[in-house]
């Protein structure tokens, strides 16, 4: 029972990483960042690139923290580039646009990535050694020791960061009302700028440590992303705490759905979808989310 | 040569009535939904199991229960989701998606699994033999769905339903402030839009004489999508013609026989690149339609 709980604490926290980048933009801009999963997607396969290109001369744990930082700037220059070519001149265009825009976005990016680096699936090699530690009856391999403790850093991290600092605190004024966060003074381009590549180097270290396991393909970003934005929405969209929750929450309840409810593996997908389904009947703002109604 | 043209022309009729399905559901009414193909799937499947069945039904009674599966499975996902704002219904309707192509790969007993079903048969419509062996009765077959359809949503537009669609897609707070129950709105169209796609399914399934999960992808949802945005939101003559450009430049190369010179990839990759510049530049489409003079 307890180590259903620690490997799906473990898919979780990769869930919960991913789903801080769509919560993170759905905080300042209110729309679904579609493109988040690719982004990840092609930070994971630079990081990939860097790895196999560096490990051949160097220590494969330095080269390993090389190509994390490498596949982190990545995304979120590309975050950025996207951004500013695709986003930001829809900002004030009707709804329908800007998700459009991410859609397209997201399409090319999955269909860029399968026909530069193919559409095999790619090894990324586990930089450490990996034997299962055991412990009672619990195995821990080391693997997933680093997936909990760099999830739970930086979530860490991240929640001081957006509750102490000055740029935390614009981030939570321009979410806010980004109106009057601009007529404060807050540069609030930057601020959404700074948001995107926060969210984006989340994301690609969960792409990073996801495909140690799962290895590399084109479309890796879609089916995590989409089960990250339900974790998003199950915990309360725009709400930080919430994201972390839901992922968490998402990662325990697919785990245990196989493992003890005994769900075909081949519906494990399909859980997510159904939380997500009685989430929205049940309490549509999420489980952290406040129940805002919208003021005309 | 002539069959070539006849073989557009069915893979025309057929992809245009899933554009009329999202034009009224995205056009029309403003919400995005990302799963034609899932609709479409599920009018294909509900024809081939029944048409291979012991007691294949006559065709009206096929089209009756194609008709309702698909506007059973539109109500499944709109009531969720509709009454909430209108993104949940995309993230919903991409994990709907997914996971009716989980169910199709899973549930062996019905659809075949991977293998999918075949030697599907002909139909009767009076005394006249709809196969797909005679292309030329197939090509009016087809597009006497289109016309029926195509003068239902012309009807439809100028009722006082399709007033009250394009009132909730221009303005959902006034809209229901004027008394209108924007949810049923909402549904209703979603559950037409979902039918209309069924029946392109029916269609599909009947013409190719087997159905495989994999013709049902995400990229046929995004495909369909590109077609009616490329045409013109809102304007069904607009979204023929955005189907016509898009069937000629996916299927050509492939008719022609030089599809191998042209990955697959660079196709989706040009329906992305359609989304988002369009979406920049000219967010009514080619043709456009009539902009409502609103100043937001």
């Amino acid at each position: 029972m307890l180590q259903h709980l620690l490997n799906g604490f473990t898919v979780g926290s990769i869930y919960a990483l991913v789903a801080l980048g769509y919560t993170l933009v759905y905080g300042v801009l209110k729309f679904i960042n579609f493109a988040h999963g690719d982004v990840l997607m092609i930070g994971t396969y630079i990081a990939l690139i860097v790895f196999n290109f560096l490990r051949t001369f160097i220590e494969p744990s330095i080269a390993f923290i090389i190509a994390i930082l490498a596949g982190i700037a990545s995304s979120a220059l590309l975050a950025v580039l996207i951004e500013r070519v695709a986003y930001r001149p829809l900002r004030h265009a009707p709804r329908l646009a800007p998700l459009l825009s991410a859609i397209g976005l997201s399409v090319i990016l999955s269909n860029t990535a399968s026909l530069i680096f193919g559409t095999k699936s790619q090894r990324f090699e586990m930089p450490f050694n990996n034997t299962p530690i055991h412990w009672g009856n619990l195995v821990v391999t080391p693997y997933q020791g680093l997936i909990l403790l760099t999830s739970l850093t930086m979530m860490v991290l991240l929640h001081f960061f957006i509750k102490m600092t000055r740029t935390g605190k614009a981030m939570r004024a321009v979410s806010e009302k980004p109106m009057v966060a601009q007529l404060m003074g807050i540069d609030t381009d930057r601020i959404i700028r700074f948001t995107f590549i926060l969210g984006s180097a989340l994301g690609a270290v969960a792409g990073i440590l996801v495909s140690l396991d799962y290895k590399v393909y084109p479309t890796l970003g879609s089916l995590i992303g989409l089960k990250a934005f339900i974790a998003a929405v199950i915990g309360g969209i725009g709400n930080i705490s919430g994201a972390m929750l839901g992922g968490i929450l998402l990662g325990v309840l697919e785990t245990y759905g196989v493992a003890v409810l005994g769900i075909p593996v081949g519906y494990k997908d399909s859980v997510a979808f159904v939380l997500l389904i009685i989430i929205l009947l049940w309490r549509p703002s999420g489980i952290l989310g406040s129940n805002k109604r919208e003021k005309i | 040569m002539i069959s070539l043209v006849l073989l557009i022309g069915i893979y025309f009729g057929i992809y245009a009535l899933l554009a009329l399905g999202q034009n009224l559901i995205t056009g029309m009414t403003g919400l995005l939904s990302l799963c034609q193909a899932a609709f479409m799937a599920i009018g294909a499947y509900t024809t081939a199991i029944i048409l291979t069945s012991h007691h294949p039904l006559p065709l009206a009674e096929l089209i009756v229960i194609v008709v309702f599966m698909g506007s059973l499975f539109g109500a499944m996902i709109g009531l969720p989701t509709l009454r909430l704002k209108g993104d949940y219904l995309a993230i919903a309707s991409l994990g709907f998606g997914e996971i009716v192509k989980n169910v199709l790969l899973n549930a062996d007993k019905f659809t075949g699994g991977p293998m999918g079903i075949t030697h599907i048969p002909s139909v009767q419509l009076g005394r006249i033999l709809i196969s797909p062996y005679d292309k030329s009765v197939y090509l009016i077959f087809v597009w006497g769905f289109v016309g029926v359809i195509l003068w239902g949503l012309f009807r439809l537009q100028r009722s006082r339903f399709g007033r009250a669609l394009e009132a909730i897609r221009e303005d959902e707070v006034a809209a229901s402030s004027l008394g209108l129950n924007t949810t049923l709105y909402k549904v209703v169209a979603f559950m037409i839009g979902a039918a209309i796609s069924a029946l392109a399914g029916m269609l599909w399934a009947i013409y190719n004489g087997s159905v495989i999960p994999q013709s049902f992808d995400f990229m046929l949802s995004i495909m369909v999508l590109c077609m009616v945005v490329l045409g013109g939101l809102g304007n069904y003559f607009a979204a023929l013609v955005g189907t016509m450009v898009i069937v000629i430049i996916s299927e050509l190369p492939r008719l022609l026989g030089f599809s191998v010179l042209i990955p697959a990839q660079l196709d989706q990759i040009l329906f992305g690149l359609i989304l988002v510049i369009l979406m920049i530049y000219r967010p009514e489409g080619l043709l456009g339609r009539p902009v409502s003079k609103r100043n937001s």
